[in-house]
């Protein structure tokens, strides 16, 4: 029974959460783009912004590209410059401090969103559930540090980027990679598929518009031709 | 040369009393929505004073508008593309809410279903963003009406720039005039340039700027970049909004709602043909006082034959070449010089113009001798400060506007000595270089302003879309087609409650205090008929009727 629940959670339902993702993506581009938009909430309150949203957002973005190199590079790569040891080291290291910066943010963003009368009023559901969500998910990465410093030689690291490898590439027996792993490698795994799973269904989509084309707009002026 | 044609507007400030049915109509047709209650496409602000939002002329703490680098090139004063996108994520130079206004309801229904009592019911005020109760607004969208409020705080009006002012705070000397704002469609838009997703764009056909409401991705870079605090942020909806030059009466060649019920006639609407190519060095002219006549060499004059036959091939209509030549937008701005563009430092080429309005002359209250320059008063002893009107209309620079105070003063005069005295004085035209037959002109558009001199608004060719006429289906596909509305609130496959956090616009204004449960999504609207205020004192009383 529980290397039915691991094989499903960590070898099928991955393709149901990226699969929704990018579906409900797509549908909502294409449908109700109207609804596709970073929702800020900086107008009716502008305390706390500042510093949480910056640091919050800083943090992430850190985070992801963090998660998206370390999870995705082929062993054979990095081994090119480093052993598993180091850049498991590394991880820990920088992952801890991105880790940080991305608490902090978050803890105040979430006091704004919760506290402030004007932030919760104007609060959807989903607003307040996403940056919850996160903060557990966030939570729960900084825990795995601690899980990380009892085994210092990498295979946990290697394991879980055998498992991501063996999802992305359509490889069978993905699931096998975590099955001796921590809870707590398994639970952020889960939730960070399931955050993939949430993704179209919340603001989360306006990561997906983040304005690079403005850097490469030519002049500053747009005219529209009529038709 | 490329020529494009745009609609511009003028308003005769000179005749505004200030009565708000612009605002009130725009706002009653665009923003009587949840999220964009604080917002006024339109308003009426009594000058001089800080305005609405706060201080919005003091861009030194809201960076709007262009600034012109030494090189002799124009960047955003929010910042160049790559300083813009590193205020993404926190906007220094947003305005809050506060800034505008807290917009309140009032429980009108305790007025209407209040029972018999000793006090009269009140209807108290409520946010119509929390629905909790205030107890004391402390801003409004027209904070100072007619010099509300004290003048050390109206005084702190940019437009007081290298003016001694202290003496406009005495009662004898002060002096005020209306100044209603709407979006400047400029030639050289900031907003346009400083929105990361390309959702505002200038239309090339006559000169709007929209923003495309499904593009927007809710920056809010716009509203700092519009130096005339003209975009506004939709709480609800996560989007920016701003006036649309109610483009689908333009196109249908009716007058914008603000113009259309302005009871004072101050508004006109006309065709204005201008180089495109020459926008761009215009608008970087180093010195500000200059940007104003650099302004007007770009527009270019409908009956000139080189003008007429290039403008054809840059596929300007027939049907709009003849408005141009009738523009009475033309006519004030260029011909006659009496019209203004606001702000031009801001070096955004605002295509909204206003003609400067007379005062009371003061000197002849002061000494009971008109001081005279020729057989005109001199405009030196109107009230409102020449200056005062230089730093709103001219960057400063008060030769243009005694020119055309003193045109303005001089139409009075003449008019009046022919319809009085029964005599035309020609000396009146010939200090201000006037023919009898332009200054008709003048008296027609300008003080007469029958409906069809003030609005010559060609219709809109959906047919020009492609390279000829008709060859494709651009004028046809959106016949039939749903009209104006957010989303794809047109499409057949809206469902009740949305996957996808859909924006609902409710009516917070109604005087129901909302209280939305933020988990549930559930508005819980306080019942007014259950725990009154006032039923307390009823409570005392038990007897029916015994009061």
């Amino acid at each position: 029974m529980g290397e039915f629940i691991n094989q499903f959670l960590f070898g099928i339902y991955p393709y149901i959460a990226i699969t929704i993702m990018v579906v409900g993506s797509v549908f909502r581009y294409d449908r109700d783009q109207y609804t596709w938009k970073a929702d800020s909430s900086q107008l009716l309150r502008a305390k706390g912004m500042r510093v949480g949203s910056n640091l919050f957002h800083v943090g992430i973005i850190l985070l992801f590209f963090g998660h998206l190199v370390g999870l995705l590079m082929p062993e054979s790569v990095y081994h090119l410059v480093m052993s598993a040891q180091t850049k498991q080291l590394m991880a820990m290291i920088a992952g801890g401090i991105f880790g940080s910066i991305c608490f902090v943010g978050l803890t105040i963003l979430i006091r704004r969103r919760l506290f402030d009368p004007r932030i919760r009023a104007t609060s959807k559901p989903t607003d307040i559930a996403v940056l919850l969500i996160l903060y557990v998910q966030l939570i729960l990465g900084l825990i795995t540090i601690p899980y990380s410093a009892q085994h210092l030689d990498g295979s946990s690291m290697v394991a879980l980027g055998n498992w991501a490898q063996h999802i992305v590439t359509f490889r069978s027996g993905a699931a096998d990679f975590v099955l001796a792993e921590a809870w707590v490698f398994k639970v952020h795994l889960f939730l960070g598929l399931t955050i993939f799973l949430l993704f179209p269904f919340t603001r989360l989509v306006h990561m997906l518009s983040a304005p690079l084309k403005y850097l490469t707009r030519k002049g500053y002026q747009v005219v529209r031709k009529r038709g | 040369m490329k020529i494009r044609a745009q609609i511009g507007m003028v308003l005769n400030l000179d005749k505004c009393i200030g009565c708000h049915t612009c605002s009130v109509t725009c706002k009653n047709v665009w923003t009587s929505r949840s999220g964009v209650e604080y917002a006024w496409f339109n308003n009426v602000e009594t000058k001089p004073g800080v305005g609405y939002p706060d201080d919005w002329e003091n861009q030194a703490k809201w960076n709007g508008g262009w600034e012109r680098t030494k090189s002799g090139e124009l960047k955003p004063k929010i910042g160049g593309k790559l300083k813009v996108l590193s205020k993404l994520f926190a906007n220094p130079d947003l305005p809050e809410i506060d800034d505008y206004y807290e917009p309140l309801t009032y429980e009108y229904e305790r007025l209407q279903k209040s029972p018999e009592v000793k006090t009269p019911p009140t209807a108290r005020a409520h946010s119509a963003i929390t629905g909790a109760k205030v107890e004391k607004p402390m801003t409004g969208p027209n904070w100072e009406e007619i010099l509300g409020g004290e003048f050390s705080k109206r005084s702190k009006d940019y437009n007081f720039k290298a003016i001694e002012k202290d003496i406009y705070g005495q009662f004898e000397n002060t002096f005020m005039m209306y100044l209603p704002r709407l979006c400047e469609h400029c030639l050289n838009p900031s907003c346009v340039a400083a929105c990361p997703s390309g959702a505002i764009y200038k239309r090339e056909e006559d000169g709007i700027v929209l923003i495309d409401q499904d593009k927007c991705r809710g920056w809010r870079m716009c509203v700092s970049g519009c130096p005339y605090k003209k975009i506004y942020f939709n709480w609800e909806s996560g989007k920016s909004e701003k006036c649309t030059f109610c483009y689908p009466r333009i196109e249908a060649g009716e007058p914008t709602v603000c113009s259309e019920t302005c009871v004072g006639r101050i508004r006109y609407l006309g065709v204005l043909l201008y180089d495109a190519d020459k926008i761009s060095a215009a608008a970087s002219v180093e010195d500000e006082e200059d940007l104003y006549q650099a302004q007007l060499d770009i527009f270019l004059d409908p009956n000139d034959p080189d003008v007429i036959k290039q403008a054809k091939l840059d596929g300007v209509p027939d049907s709009w070449m003849e408005a141009a030549q009738n523009s009475p937008v033309y006519k004030m701005a260029v011909d006659w010089k009496v019209a203004f563009p606001l702000h031009p430092e801001y070096r955004t080429m605002p295509m909204v113009w206003y003609i400067p309005p007379l005062s009371p002359i003061q000197g002849a209250a002061k000494s009971g001798v008109l001081r005279s320059k020729g057989v005109l008063p001199n405009v030196h002893d109107l009230r409102i400060p020449i200056k005062y009107l230089a730093n709103l209309l001219t960057a400063g620079k008060e030769e243009p506007i005694v020119h055309a105070l003193e045109r303005m003063l001089a139409m009075r005069s003449f008019m009046r000595s022919k319809t009085v005295d029964g005599i035309a004085d020609m000396r009146i035209l010939e200090q201000v270089g006037l023919t009898e037959a332009t200054l008709d002109d003048m008296y027609r558009i300008m003080a007469l302003a029958d409906y069809e001199d003030r609005y010559v608004i060609p219709t809109n060719h959906r047919e020009y879309a492609g390279e000829t006429p008709f060859d494709n289906d651009i004028a046809f596909e959106t016949r039939s087609s749903c009209g104006f509305s957010f989303g794809n609130g047109c499409s057949g496959g809206e469902s009740k409650t949305g996957l996808f956090e859909p924006v609902k616009f409710v009516n917070t204004m109604s005087g129901k205090p909302i209280n939305v449960n933020p988990i549930t999504g559930e508005t819980e609207s306080e019942s007014l008929t259950v725990k009154p205020i006032y039923h307390e004192a009823v409570s005392s009383s038990p007897k029916k009727g015994d009061l």
